[in-house]
């Protein structure tokens, strides 16, 4: 799928989601990681701490349903095939949570706080991102 | 804890809100940023400079306070090595991201878009999460 650049957008929403990680911290003292969120839910221990990260699952969730008809670039999402989500997936997951966070954990928020572990592992996923992606579709042709 | 509550719910709408109006919950726009050498789209940088330029100013005030307005205390990481679990980890999820476009936020954001491939997606996460717990520590 061909997508414009937006800067405007992108500068918007990146200001929206650099918002959404000071409120959480200043208002309950919790990074906003994904995986992070992610991995703890998924680990099903009902303590008081599982409901804050299913009410800002939901948000997310919530968020984008009523934003998504202003989106340019989102209106319709280019989707993986059954096998590439499956195997994309699978390392998304394992690699998050062998590394401890993800592009908002370790990305947004790792790097606002001056994180080295943080900017390391940022660089070090976009950059095999990078070289995927220049493998999966110029060298292999996808 | 109602204002806590209602914060992070906030939380989330605001991020669910930026992952959209940015347009990164499209794997699409991920993937063209990537590719340098193909249908190149610059938006994720504009997000990511956004982002933490956003966070660290906030992230400045904030830190002057001893403790969050509705919590007990900040919960900050306390591992900073950089070792073996954080290179290889974050290389696997580079490879993870750059062949679907997606990352865990837009992830589960894309849920409100009601297709079935986002939960094969999350399923398929969830897994590799789980996994990951069978790697012994160092």
């Amino acid at each position: 799928m061909i997508t414009e650049s937006t800067p405007y957008a992108g500068l918007l929403g990146g200001a929206l989601i650099g918002t959404s990680a000071v409120l959480l911290m200043a208002g309950a003292g919790r990074i906003a990681g994904c995986s992070g969120i992610f991995r703890n839910l998924i680990s099903l221990k009902f303590d008081g701490d599982f409901i804050w990260r299913a009410l800002f699952v939901v948000g997310l969730v919530a968020g984008t349903a009523v934003t998504r008809p202003f989106a340019a670039n989102a209106t319709v999402i280019a989707l993986p095939t059954l096998s590439i989500a499956i195997i994309g997936g699978l390392l998304v997951g394992f690699g998050t949570a062998l590394s401890h966070g993800c592009t908002s954990g370790h990305g947004i928020c790792g790097i606002s706080r001056f994180s080295l572990r943080s900017t390391v592992a940022t660089l070090t996923f976009m950059v095999v991102a990078i070289i995927t992606v220049f493998i999966t579709h110029h060298v292999l042709g996808g | 804890m109602l204002m806590q509550r209602l914060t992070v719910l906030i939380s989330g709408l605001l991020f669910g809100a930026g992952l959209t109006i940015s347009g990164m919950v499209n794997p699409a726009k991920v993937i063209n940023f990537l590719d340098f050498t193909g249908k190149f789209d610059g938006t994720l940088l504009f997000v990511f400079a956004a982002g933490v330029g956003v966070a660290m100013l906030g992230y400045y005030f904030t830190f002057k306070r001893a403790a969050p307005f509705f919590g007990k205390r900040f919960y900050l990481p306390t591992v900073f090595a950089i070792d073996s679990r954080l290179l290889i980890g974050a290389a696997i999820f580079g490879i993870g991201w750059g062949l679907t476009g997606y990352c865990p936020g837009p992830a589960i954001a894309s849920l409100a878009y009601l297709q079935p491939i986002s939960l094969v997606f999350l399923v398929a996460m969830a897994m590799g999460t789980l996994a990951a717990k069978l790697v012994p520590e160092e």
